[in-house]
């Protein structure tokens, strides 16, 4: 997919029917719809139908990182830099001051190749080197091998920091990407401890949130992501997120097939905690090696029972008030 | 490397066998200042019940409470306000909260619950204040006490709606914690404002009665929130236990064990009612610093994401994350196991 996009040529077509077929274009993408907590606020919804433009919607778009082809290269976190201007990180985490005297004082993490530490406001793309042994096939078992991933947001279906921001400048694109607009976004810094996987940080000096746009200016012009334009080994895979699950599948058997059994696909399932992620991987080994959680759900799936328990938390305390004026004295 | 390593903790816990990269933190912390955000969630609880107790001191003739009460919840509500703009990263787009109404973000309701009520509150005790209008003071304070409550008890969902396991898995108790935090806090600056003025036992009475109430249940609710915790693996109640959150959970609890025994005697003695009043209050302010830090800690301890993510795949008998679907197709194998 990523050499087939010619720029000019908008991918947005791409799920679209030839003139004068009459299916409908998002027939095959029902299958990312899911779960029943999608709702127009939170989640994927048929957004076009939603609006009363039915037949004009573009395909869900993605990432497929097969993390298995990664050679750990950066290329993907240098043009990410590029691309969208995105300043010189001030820490792997603005969140985690601790880390910044760390950094400032020789600009290194001292742990492996990998010296951006994690997705922050100002790395949205973080190449993870892990130094592990093989666990499976009795030949390798024991050996040393390098694991390399590209991280990334991963634009979930059912999308904490979208369903939490208060001020609406996290919005879900026509692509049913997740994006910040920069121009609302006030610093409430709610996204932060929302996000299940860590990703949406507020950049130190500026004040507002920031993370992956999926490349939301080339995604309208019909370009493929920076990150995956200059992947050289096409580990950072691009396109309709369909398709993107149909080649994760084919390759997942492959890798099976060749005697990789702990190959395994992480964020491709849309019953899972956070209704699939639009941004998935094929990984090596378990996701929390990765620095992944294993099983993240989205927080506002509990959110109807805290509303439950705070409207009796308040009737409670209003109760509670009212009866120790009962009484004379 | 990565495997088995733990993050290095004062616990006593035995290191449980389980995996991270390089120990790094999985969630990022709040980036939410302190004590911009503690401060926030104890004038809430503060301001709320201060509202409610005006009103009803109004209704039933005591207007030493009623003036305290409005005076009380229109410094808190002032107060929280300025508290909730400093802590944004843009605070000249404070507006931008009122331009939706969304309730999938506490955040978004509470800035619609607190300037409603920070428009009542302040407009009952300028009323008081000055003598103008005491008919609009009278419903500006009864529109005050109808969102006092939920200003008090939104905070909880505000802190749990998050991915962070000290919080989230709390959220059973966060709510009722917080609001019965808001009621000792309440009371508390009315036993204190009371012994100082000297307003006589018909006055004190009721404050009296609730201190004793919200003391009580701000310690229950409090322990049932760490049983809760302790049930989950990953030790999580010791994000509450430990560390700078350990510390001010135990200065929580004394205050608010003292100031709920020296309550007793508040109807009698106004020393009583002045100390046990300013350690109800602290105590309130303690437990909001308690919360929060704990939320810091555990954000910082891949240990607590990971242990109950892998828990609850166990539970469901699954190994993978993403079980169910096309694990159960004929390309799957079972993913290797787990030395």
């Amino acid at each position: 997919m990523t050499a087939s996009i010619e720029p000019g040529s908008p991918v947005a077509r791409g799920e679209r029917p030839d003139a004068g077929s009459t299916a409908d274009p998002t027939a095959g993408l029902a299958s990312n719809v899911g779960t029943p907590y999608t709702t127009p606020m939170s989640g994927q919804t048929e957004r076009a139908a939603y609006l009363g433009m039915p037949g004009q919607r573009p395909p869900r778009l993605g990432f497929f990182t097969d993390t298995s082809l990664c050679i750990g290269c950066k290329a993907c976190e240098v043009a990410c830099k590029e691309w969208n201007l995105v300043p010189p990180d001030t820490g792997p985490s603005g969140s985690h001051p601790a880390d910044l005297d760390e950094l400032r004082s020789m600009d290194l993490l001292g742990m492996s190749y990998d010296n951006s530490g994690a997705l922050g406001a100002s790395t949205w793309r973080h190449v993870a080197f892990i130094e592990a042994e093989h666990r499976t096939g009795a030949a390798q078992q024991g050996e040393v091998r390098w694991l390399m991933s590209s991280d990334v947001c991963k634009h979930c279906t059912h999308a904490a920091c979208l369903d939490v921001c208060p001020t609406g400048a996290l919005m879900r694109t026509e692509f049913d990407t997740v994006y910040v607009q920069p121009d609302v976004c006030n610093g409430c810094g709610y996204c932060v401890p929302a996000c299940p996987y860590g990703v949406i940080d507020i950049r130190p000096g500026d004040g507002r949130a920031f993370k992956c746009t999926l490349c939301y200016d080339r995604t309208k012009d019909g370009l493929t992501p920076a990150c995956a334009q200059a992947c050289p080994t096409e580990s950072i895979q691009f396109g309709p997120l369909d398709e993107l699950r149909e080649r994760a599948d084919r390759r997942l058997a492959q890798l099976h097939a060749e005697g990789v059994p702990e190959a395994q696909l992480y964020g491709r399932d849309p019953d899972g905690g956070v209704g699939g992620d639009g941004a998935f991987f094929l990984l090596l080994d378990e996701p929390e090696v990765y620095g992944l959680p294993p099983d993240p759900v989205v927080t506002t799936r509990d959110l109807p029972q805290m509303w439950k328990r705070a409207a009796v938390a308040a009737v409670g305390l209003a109760t509670a008030i009212v009866g120790s004026f009962l009484g004379r004295r | 490397m990565a495997r088995g390593r733990r993050r290095e903790r004062d616990s006593m816990v035995p290191a449980a066998e389980f995996s991270s990269y390089y120990g790094r933190p999985i969630l990022k912390k709040p980036t939410w200042k302190s004590p911009d955000v503690p401060v926030y969630l104890w004038v809430g609880g503060l301001a709320g019940t201060s509202a409610v107790v005006a009103a009803l001191g109004d209704a039933t003739g005591r207007p030493a409470l009623r003036r305290s009460g409005r005076l009380v919840a229109a410094g808190g509500a002032l107060a929280g306000t300025v508290a909730l703009m400093h802590d944004l990263g843009r605070p000249e787009r404070f507006l931008n909260m009122l331009r939706v109404i969304k309730p999938t973000s506490p955040l978004s309701i509470g800035s619609w619950i607190l300037t409603p009520f920070a428009a009542f509150a302040s407009t009952a005790a300028a009323a008081e204040l000055t003598g103008i209008a005491p008919r609009l003071g009278r419903l500006a304070g009864w529109g005050a006490a109808l969102f006092g409550p939920p200003l008090a008890s939104y905070t909880g969902v505000l802190l749990s709606n998050t991915a962070i396991p000290a919080w989230h898995e709390a959220h059973r108790e966060l709510p009722l914690l917080f609001a019965s935090s808001g009621a000792a806090a309440g009371a508390g600056a009315q036993l204190l404002i009371t012994g100082l003025t000297g307003a006589g036992g018909r006055e004190r009475g009721p404050m009296v009665r609730l201190a004793v109430a919200g003391a009580t249940a701000e310690l229950v609710i409090g322990e049932m929130l760490e049983k809760r915790l302790d049930r989950i693996p990953g030790d999580i109640a010791g994000a509450y236990r430990t560390g700078a959150a350990g510390r001010w959970n135990r200065l929580a609890r004394g205050l608010t064990a003292c100031g709920g025994l020296g309550a007793l005697l508040a109807g009698r003695s106004r020393v009583a009612a002045i100390a046990s009043g300013a350690a109800l209050a602290a105590g309130s302010l303690a437990t909001r610093f308690a919360v929060f830090e704990a939320g810091r800690a555990s954000a910082s301890d891949p240990q607590q994401v990971v242990a109950p993510q892998r828990a609850r795949l166990a539970e469901r008998g699954s190994h993978s994350s993403a079980e169910g679907s096309w694990l159960a197709t004929e390309n799957a194998t079972s993913p290797a196991p787990r030395t």
